[in-house]
Parts: C-alpha cells; structure tokens; sequence
C-alpha cells in the first residue's frame, strides 16, 4: 500500500516548562485525506504538541515540516495562513457577533476598503451548506447552540485553504446526532484532500472516524498506528502504559442498605425540578440518569443547598432540616463536586496545597488556620491516593491536565470527610485513565460507608457504579431502578426515551 | 445607519437598547413640549447639539475604549489640557489657529497612544493607566497656567461665533457639524473596517479574538489612541464654545461621557453596542439640561440626580438584557 507524502512532519519536538519535561523527542505526521487521532491521556502532552504546532509555544527542540518545507510558526495567525486550523475544545469564537462575522472575522470579503456585508453573508451560506447547515447567518452567534457553535468554528477553518485541520476534543460537548453531523462534515473534509488532526476522549468515536493515530504518554512518543490494526484494549494500555489489570471492570449490584442518610419528600422547585422524593443510605451509590437539561444538576444543586427547594422537606439522618446554603449543607458533611471545575471549583493561581486545603479552612474559620504541618499531612495523603500528578503540592493548579485539576477537586471534599458525596460529570473531560481512577475511588469510598450521588452523561458509567439508578426526564424523576442483571444501558435509554411509563 | 427600523412589529434584540433610549428622548422631548411654552421646536434639539458638541465627540472616542470592554478616565483631562494648550499658544506666542489646533490634536492622540500601549504591553487594567493619565493631564495644565485663559485670535472666535442657517431660522455652530462629522466618519469605521470589527470581536472576547487571528493588541492601542484624539478635538470644540482655556473646565467630563455611552446601550463588558445609542445617550443627557433650565426653580444640580436615577435604570436594563440573551 502506497503511503501519499505527509502534508505535515513534526520531528523529535521536546518542549519544556517549567519544572516539568512537558514533550520529549515526539514525532507526528499527518496524511492527506487521513483522520489522524491524537491519543493520550490527560497530560500526555497533546495539547502542549498541538500548540507548539501551531504556534502558542515555540519548540524547545525539533523541527516542523509542512509541505516539504521547515516552518515555525510565531502565532495561530501565522499557523493559520500556512493552513492549519484549529478548532479548540472551548469554542474560541466571539458571540456577541454574527454567524457570518465569525466566520470571516480578520478576512472579511471587502469592495473599495469597506466590508461588503451582502457578500459575506452570502459566502457564509454558501459555506455552511457544504457544512450541510443553514442558520441565520446575521444572526449573533449567542443564539445557536455550542454544537452550531462548534460547526461555525469549523465553517471559520476551512474557509482559509486549510492544509491542516485539529479539531481539539470537538466532540465534549455535542449529543450523539451533533456528533454523527460532525463526524459526516469530517468526512467530507477528508475526501477534500485536508489532514485532520482528531482529538477525543471517547474511544468509539475514535475507532468510527479516525485512519490512523498516535499515541503519546508522558509527553513521549509510544507509537503510530493504523487505527484498524490496533484493538481498544490495547490501545488503552498503551495510553495509560499498565496492563489491564487495572481496568477491572466494576459493576455495581443492588443492595438493600439499613441506614438511611438524606430523605427527600416532595423536594421541589419551580422551574427547575418537579417535586421529587429521594433516599440515599450511608453507603450507596445513587446514579442519576438521565439527558442533558433533565434536572440532574437541579437535584444536586437542592440537595447541597445551592438553590432554595419550593415545596418538600429533606432530613439529614432522620431529623428534619432545611439545608438553605450550602454552608449549612456543609455542616451536615455534604459535599458537591461541580460540573464546572474551572468557573465553580478551583482557583488557578493558588497551588494545589492551597486548592485543597481551601473548603477544609473555611470550615475552621479564619481565626483557626490549619497547622502546615497537617495541611502538608493531608495534602501528601490525597495526592497519593488520587494519583495526582505532578505529585508535587507547590505546584499551581492551572499548570495541572484537566483530570488531575478535577482530582484536586475531589480532594478538597474528600478531605472534609463528608458522609454524603455529590458527583456532577466527574469524568467529563478527562481520559480513560483518570476516569477508571475515579470510578474505581468512588466504589471505594462507598465501601467506606460514604454516600454518593454521581451524577453522568454516560449511561454505561453510572450503571458501573450506582447501586440504584434514577432516571430523569424534561426535569421530572421518572424512575427510580435497582441495578440488577436486568438493567443495562438499553434498559435505562429505553426508560429514559419512554419516561418511566412502561415501567 | 439602518438600525432603527420601526416598520416591523419584530425589532432584533440587539437594537433594543437603542430603541429604548430613542423612545425616552422622544418622550422628554414630549413631556417638555407639553410643559413649556416654545420648547417643543426644532431649534431647542439643535441647541442640545450646539452646547453639548464636544461632549458627543469625546463620546465617540469613549465608545470605542468601551466596546473594546475598556475604559477611559482621562478625556476630561485631555480636554482641559488641549484648551489650556491652545489658549496659551494663541495668547502668548500668538501661535495661528491652524497651527495650533493640529499640533493639539496630536497631542491629545500621543497621550491616548502611549496609555494605550501601557495597557496592552504591561497587561495593566485601562481603569488604573487612565486614572494615572487623568492626573497627569489636569496636572500638566497647572502648569502652564492657573487661571483661565482667554481666547482673542481673530480668526479663532471668527470661526467660533459663525452661525450655519438652516431653513426656517433654525441654526447650528461649526462645531456641530465636526461633531456630527467625527459620528458618521466614526459609524463607518465601527460598521464597515476591518478595524471597526475588531473592535467588537476584542470586547465580545479577546481570548477568542486573539485565537481567531485578529490583531488585539494594534486595535487595544487604537482605540485609546482614538479615544485621546477625540478628546483632544473635543478640547479643541470646548475652545470654540468657552472662547478660553482653563484647567478647570471640563471637570468629570469622563464620566458624563461614559453615562452617555451607557446610557445609549452600550455594555461596559464591550462587545455590544451602536455609535448611534452614544448620540442618543448624549442627546437625552443635554435634553435634561434643558428641562431643568426650563424649569426655572430647579437648581442646575438636579440634571446630576436626573443622570444618576437614568444610569441605574439603565444598568439595571442592560443586566436583565444580558441575563436574558445568555440563557
């Protein structure tokens, strides 16, 4: 089989921050017509090769070929008008604009000097379609949703001759139709000749859309490989470099708990939850199941006191309270681990010590500072239960990967010791690694007698743990379901789509 | 501009504040109509424009530094350090206008250069460098005088004292048409340049901005640089309308000229807004003036508590607004 000439050949890149050896000697090249996955996991060093590719970080070593020729790009935009685009997790795209704007935004189509407004919107139709989309591009780009958002960043990148296309974990955010677009406009992308560049956390999308793939793990390279040759099992040990001995897979099971921890009658509030009722025994692990904007959130927002309950009672241990704040909720050992580690949890510029210590101070109150030597104590212990990594406590949060800024979350509730822990998206985001880490800490700490609410978008994950599962729709608690042999993900989606009336 | 297009019952959202604004001049003006004798004449909306025109230029050059989701407390300074430095050099060394007023301009554009460089490449807050600039400025003019100035060249006070005829005995001054000049000119560079985009991409979100390949830093440094312009030839307007130089004029100019940036609808976080809500909010920030003085009895410190009640509606509006859109 003839291999075409790589559009693009990084070679022996080293980069180098701080205290840490971030890329050492990786190789990547990219084919045309190819869907090139990027694997690793969380700081393997993938987005560190992506940006010193395009130009955000300079290599400390190695060179970088397009096309034949040695570049080094000073900045996106120089990266950019080579032709490699990038599409980022976070939709970097400004909303207060147009559809049409964004797109063109820098190179807007121009007659005597002045933009011509008709011509653009025009163009951006035409180029929107090939995307198979149709908006309203004079429209602000607000008022789409992050998936519309995420092909217009991709309409943006291909308007330019794009050589190179990465698309940096596109997928995060997008439900399964949004993907399968994605995945259709990818396609097409790739029969046009452009190198895509693939970044993704979940696996079966990986093993639908990508031709080939490297794998990187400590920031050096394992290998390349064609995609179809490489089974998911050893692609995964690859990636995390242990043999699978520590992918056991769990399974939670029903089990009738005695003791019962937080009883919630008729909890409700207005346009958030309809009135629900929900116990969770010391010990269980409690799923909640359902799509996106069902309620999960809303139930474990109540729960912990962030929002105030309409209707409905809640007791803690058998006497009634009112948890009103989540102070109060935090004084009945409850803690909520939020969705959104970044805008609700941890504050970058603090090291993780400080991170850590953070809730377990506010708790003592500012005249009571936590003794070093204890914080220095606790921190060591959480670090090396949680594997986080860098396992160094003066390190500054925003320096850490994604999957260990969220073990330092958990480890700042963890180490409250709360009898009721609450989970919203814990693995979001992070890779196979972390995500067994922290599968496999919360059946753990379940064992341990703690309670949790674990709250996922993955069916299959929250059946791996839940002891019972519940099941939300159009933010109503449709169905509450042991987790025997009968119940599997079929089960739950069926539920799910059905909204508990068979049941 | 086509922006207010009142044929369809469906207005877009983001011309709503604009509207907003037209409807409360349009309503004052009424109310005043109504409560008046002769107050409801054309010439009552051109005199709002003859004494408030340097107000509406250095406005323009506020909408910029605030769209961008900057801020810029210097331009009261500015102004009164470009009037003291023209009457100065007009009194004393018997400088000519023509010479004068350009090399005002300049300076008045070196200032908002430099602290808009300060800004970008220090990575300092606007709020804190144009505090620093304010000083500097109203400092500067003490310098070169204590006390006001008069204005005698000949052709200055010529050009000051010309009376443009409209139909039916309505007038304006030259500075009205610079002002409305420095609008249009400003509008087109907003709406129809490169530059003007930027402007709104880097205040939507400079993070993205900077990512899309847009050139950040020339246009953070642009917009100060426009914003010390503007205030320079407000300066310049001020000169006409006072025939002096004084460093006590102009005192809280910023902050009148951020209130009518907001309250025409622009956001303080940047990224929305219309030049044309700038005119409106400095159009209904003179029409208080005007119903105040005629009122008669009320004393000249009411336009200020008439300001401050507008201002809070208005941020509570835009807060509402925002709140809305970003669900």
């Amino acid at each position: 089989m003839a291999v075409p000439a790589p559009v693009l050949t990084m070679s022996g890149i080293g980069k180098q921050f701080p205290g840490v050896k971030a890329l050492d000697g990786v190789d990547l090249r990219l084919l045309p017509g190819e869907v090139h996955a990027l694997m690793g996991e969380n700081g393997a060093g993938k987005s560190t090769l992506i940006k010193v590719l395009t130009g955000v970080y300079p290599a400390d070593a190695g060179t970088i070929e397009l096309g034949g020729a040695t570049v080094a790009f000073g900045s996106p935009l120089e990266a950019q008008q080579a032709g490699i685009s990038t599409v980022y997790q976070e939709v970097n795209l400004c909303t207060n604009l147009s559809v049409a704007e964004n797109i063109f935004i820098g190179r807007e189509p121009r007659r005597f000097g002045r933009i011509d407004w008709k011509r653009m919107r025009a163009r951006a139709n035409e180029l929107l379609s090939r995307l198979e989309l149709s908006l309203d591009v004079s429209a602000p780009l607000s008022t789409y949703s992050l998936a519309i958002q995420q092909m217009v960043a991709i309409a943006r990148a291909i308007d330019v001759d794009a050589r190179v296309l990465i698309l940096d974990e596109p997928t995060s955010s997008l439900d399964a139709d949004e993907v399968e677009q994605l995945f259709r406009v990818m396609r097409r992308l790739k029969e046009e000749g452009i190198a895509i560049l693939f970044v993704s956390h979940f696996l079966d999308q990986i093993y639908e859309i990508s031709d080939r793939m490297t794998i990187l793990r400590n920031g050096r390279l394992v290998g390349e490989y064609l995609t179809k040759e490489l089974p998911q099992v050893e692609l995964v040990a690859k990636m995390i470099g242990q043999e699978l001995a520590a992918l056991e897979r769990l399974h939670g099971e029903a089990k009738v708990f005695a003791r019962p921890l937080i009883e919630a009658r008729e909890l409700g509030r207005a346009g958030a939850i309809e009135p629900f009722s929900l116990t969770i025994h010391e010990g269980e692990v409690v799923g909640l199941a359902g799509l996106l904007g069902s309620g999960r959130t809303e139930i474990a927002r109540l729960l912990f006191g962030a929002d105030h309950a309409g209707t409905g009672e809640i007791a803690v241990s058998g006497s009634q309270t009112s948890l009103r704040t989540p102070r109060a909720a935090m004084t009945h050992k409850i803690a909520f681990c939020s969705e959104n580690r970044k805008a609700d949890g941890l504050v970058p510029d603090l090291t993780v010590r400080e991170n850590i210590i953070l809730a377990l101070q506010a708790t003592r109150g500012w005249t009571r500072p936590v003794p070093r030597e204890q914080q220095d104590e606790l921190v060591g212990k959480y670090i090396k239960a949680l594997r986080i990594s860098p396992p160094n406590p003066e390190h500054l949060v925003r320096n850490l990967s994604g999957g260990n800024q969220q073990k330092v979350l958990l480890a700042r509730w963890l180490i409250l010791e709360p009898r009721l822990l609450i989970l919203d998206e814990p693995t979001r985001g992070i890779d196979v690694g972390a995500k067994t880490e922290i599968q496999r800490l919360v059946a753990e700490l379940s064992d341990g007698g703690m309670a949790v609410l674990f709250i996922s978008a993955e069916l299959e994950e929250v059946l791996r743990l839940s002891h019972k599962v519940e099941v939300l729709r159009d933010r109503r608690l449709v169905a509450e379901l042991p987790n025997d042999d009968s119940l599997t993900t079929d089960v739950l989606m069926e539920t799910i789509a059905s909204g508990g009336r068979t049941s | 501009m086509t922006t207010l297009t009142l044929g369809r019952t469906s207005v877009p959202a983001k011309y709503l504040p604009v509207l907003v604004t037209g409807c409360l001049f349009v309503a004052m003006f009424l109310v005043g109509g109504i409560r008046y004798e002769g107050f409801a004449t054309g010439q009552i909306i051109l005199n709002v424009f003859i004494d408030n025109g340097f107000l509406l230029v250095v406005a323009v050059g506020m909408t910029f530094v605030i769209l961008t989701g900057g801020i810029d407390l210097s331009v009261g300074s500015v102004v009164a350090l470009s009037t003291m430095i023209s009457a100065s050099l007009m009194a004393g060394p018997g400088w000519p206008p023509y010479l004068v007023v350009p090399l005002v301009l300049l300076i008045g554009s070196g200032l908002g250069l430099v602290m808009g460089y300060i800004i970008h490449a220090f990575d300092i807050q606007p709020f804190i460098v144009t505090l620093a600039g304010m000083f500097l400025a109203r400092g500067l003019c003490y310098t070169i005088g204590t006390d006001s100035i008069p204005i005698e060249d000949p052709t200055f006070t010529a050009f000051a004292q010309t009376r443009i005829d409209l139909f039916a005995d309505m007038w304006i001054s030259p500075s009205v048409v610079i002002a409305l000049v420095v609008v249009g000119v400003a509008a087109y560079v907003l709406h129809y340049t490169r530059f003007g985009r930027a402007v709104y991409a880097t205040g939507g979100s400079e993070q993205s901005a900077l990512l899309m390949g847009l050139p950040v830093a020339r246009t953070k440094v642009t917009v100060y640089t426009i914003s010390g312009f503007c205030s320079a030839l407000g300066g310049v307007l001020l000169s006409f309308y006072m025939l002096s130089g004084y460093g006590l004029h102009a005192v809280g100019m910023e902050l009148d000229a951020i209130a009518a940036v907001v309250i025409g609808g622009t956001l303080l976080t940047g990224g929305t807004g219309f030049l044309l809500g700038t005119v409106l909010g400095v159009l209904v920030l003179g029409l208080i003036q005007t119903i105040i003085s005629f009122e008669g009895t009320l004393s000249s410190w009411w336009t200020k508590i008439f300001i401050g009640l507008l201002l809070f509606v208005f941020i509570l509006l835009q807060r509402l607004f925002s709140a809305r859109t970003r669900r």
